[in-house]
């Protein structure tokens, strides 16, 4: 295979990894690492490199349109970010002791999580009273609805915290944007509106991976030739994925795509164990 | 409780606005220099067979701190291109928390300073603390 012919099936690999990544909510980075790896037998340790670029890549791109709609939450983000880029440190270390096998076992198992996560009931309900943590903390806020703004507080600050520093830990390790273990703290634990906690999490999904993907740029983890389609391809499938998910009803393709998730998933872990990477 | 007539939302909702347009412009300026370093690549090299990329090489492969990634960025070197629209790509959201930190002066908001303080060594301990090995 020439360069120019890697580079392209890549593009194209990457344009749907971003497409699938933002219609599902998962994201491109858990959709880039089983590409690189069982597709293109890339080693997993480039495979995260470019998946942490288009973790930030998705990220920062999608933010950008959350934030200015007011409703994204600024300083939780920022308050969890402590947790979550402390974990990002820890696992970027921790990388470097743990077998690549290792890996790509606990990179499928989080895939399963994901995938169930995302098929899971979702918290509409705002919480009308919210612990004395949250209220110290300024983390109760408000966000524009169809019915106009709805205030919201939240609870169980401390489990949250904790388990954004253990999506961190996850998000250093294998490179993804944890998306899964994010909403899991904000949806479930401290019972913030899913709306909120989605681009929430999205927003803290880029600094949590530029925490880690620092490290790793240092260590030689990001090359060139798979960096430039992988950013670019993610990009452009992100983009096309905001302007048609208005329109479209993506349940059934969450089913498509989790049940599809599963099965690279258990390969993933099928050949970890079998020592293949 | 907030109050939607207040001075600190007013500066709540710039700064929001502010960073929302920061975060874009990032992502717009590194994949228009992973774009360019790209095309250069391709037309440099893309006849040329594909780099062992089952094979781990690590830091052997160069352009990993960033005064070499200058050096070849500027050098026109294709990859030290792509390579410096890489760290503009991870720099797009710590950039991002500094205008956050910012936006926390403004309001006055000592604890989110204290916070977003915390945030910012984090990330300067990650850069500059020697965390490769």
């Amino acid at each position: 295979m020439t360069i120019l012919t890697f580079t392209l099936l890549l593009l194209a690999g990457a344009y749907l990894a971003g497409l699938v990544g933002s219609l599902t909510g998962l994201g491109g980075g858990v959709v880039i690492i089983p590409l690189l790896t069982l597709v293109f037998h890339v080693d997993i340790r480039y495979a995260i490199g470019a998946a942490l670029l288009a973790s930030i890549a998705n990220s920062s791109g999608a933010a950008s349109a959350y934030v200015k709609e007011g409703i994204t939450n600024i300083r939780l983000g920022m308050f969890l970010e402590i947790a979550t880029t402390i974990g990002a440190v820890v696992g970027a270390l921790i990388a470097v002791y743990t077998p690549t096998n290792t890996i790509a076992i606990l990179f499928g198992s989080i895939l399963l999580f994901s995938a169930a996560m995302t098929l899971r009931k979702k918290n509409q309900e705002a919480l009308l009273v919210g612990s004395p943590a949250a209220n110290k903390l300024k983390l109760n806020n408000s966000y524009p609805t169809k019915d106009g703004e709805v205030s919201y507080h939240l609870k169980n600050v401390g489990a949250g915290f904790s388990i954004m520093t253990v999506a961190g830990i996850f998000s250093g390790l294998l490179g993804i944007g944890s998306g899964a273990l994010k909403v899991l703290a904000m949806d479930s634990t401290m019972h913030i509106p899913f709306k909120v906690s989605t681009t929430t999490s999205n927003f803290m999904i880029g600094v949590t991976a530029a925490a880690s993907a620092v490290v790793y740029l240092q260590r030689g983890y990001m090359d060139a030739g798979i960096a430039f389609p992988v950013v670019l391809g993610v990009l452009a499938g992100a983009f096309t994925g905001s302007k048609i998910l208005p329109g479209m009803d993506a349940r059934v393709l969450k089913y498509i795509f989790c049940t599809a998730i599963a099965f690279v998933a258990v390969e993933m872990i099928y050949n970890g164990y079998n020592h293949k990477f | 409780m907030k109050n939607i007539f207040s001075k600190h939302h007013l500066a709540d909702q710039d700064i929001e606005q502010f960073i929302g347009l920061q975060l874009r412009y990032g992502v717009l300026l590194s994949s228009f220099i992973v774009l360019v370093g790209g095309i250069v690549y391709l037309i440099q090299s893309g006849s040329m067979p594909l780099p062992h990329y089952q094979l781990f090489i690590g830091e052997k492969g160069g352009l990993n701190t960033g005064s070499a990634i200058w050096h070849g960025a500027t050098a026109m070197q294709a990859k030290g291109i792509i390579q410096l629209g890489v760290m503009v790509l991870i720099a797009t959201p710590i950039l991002r928390i500094m205008f956050s930190l910012i936006g926390f002066i403004l309001e006055k908001d000592r604890l989110y300073i204290g916070i977003t303080l915390i945030v910012l060594s984090v990330m300067m301990f990650s850069i500059f603390g020697g965390l490769k090995v």
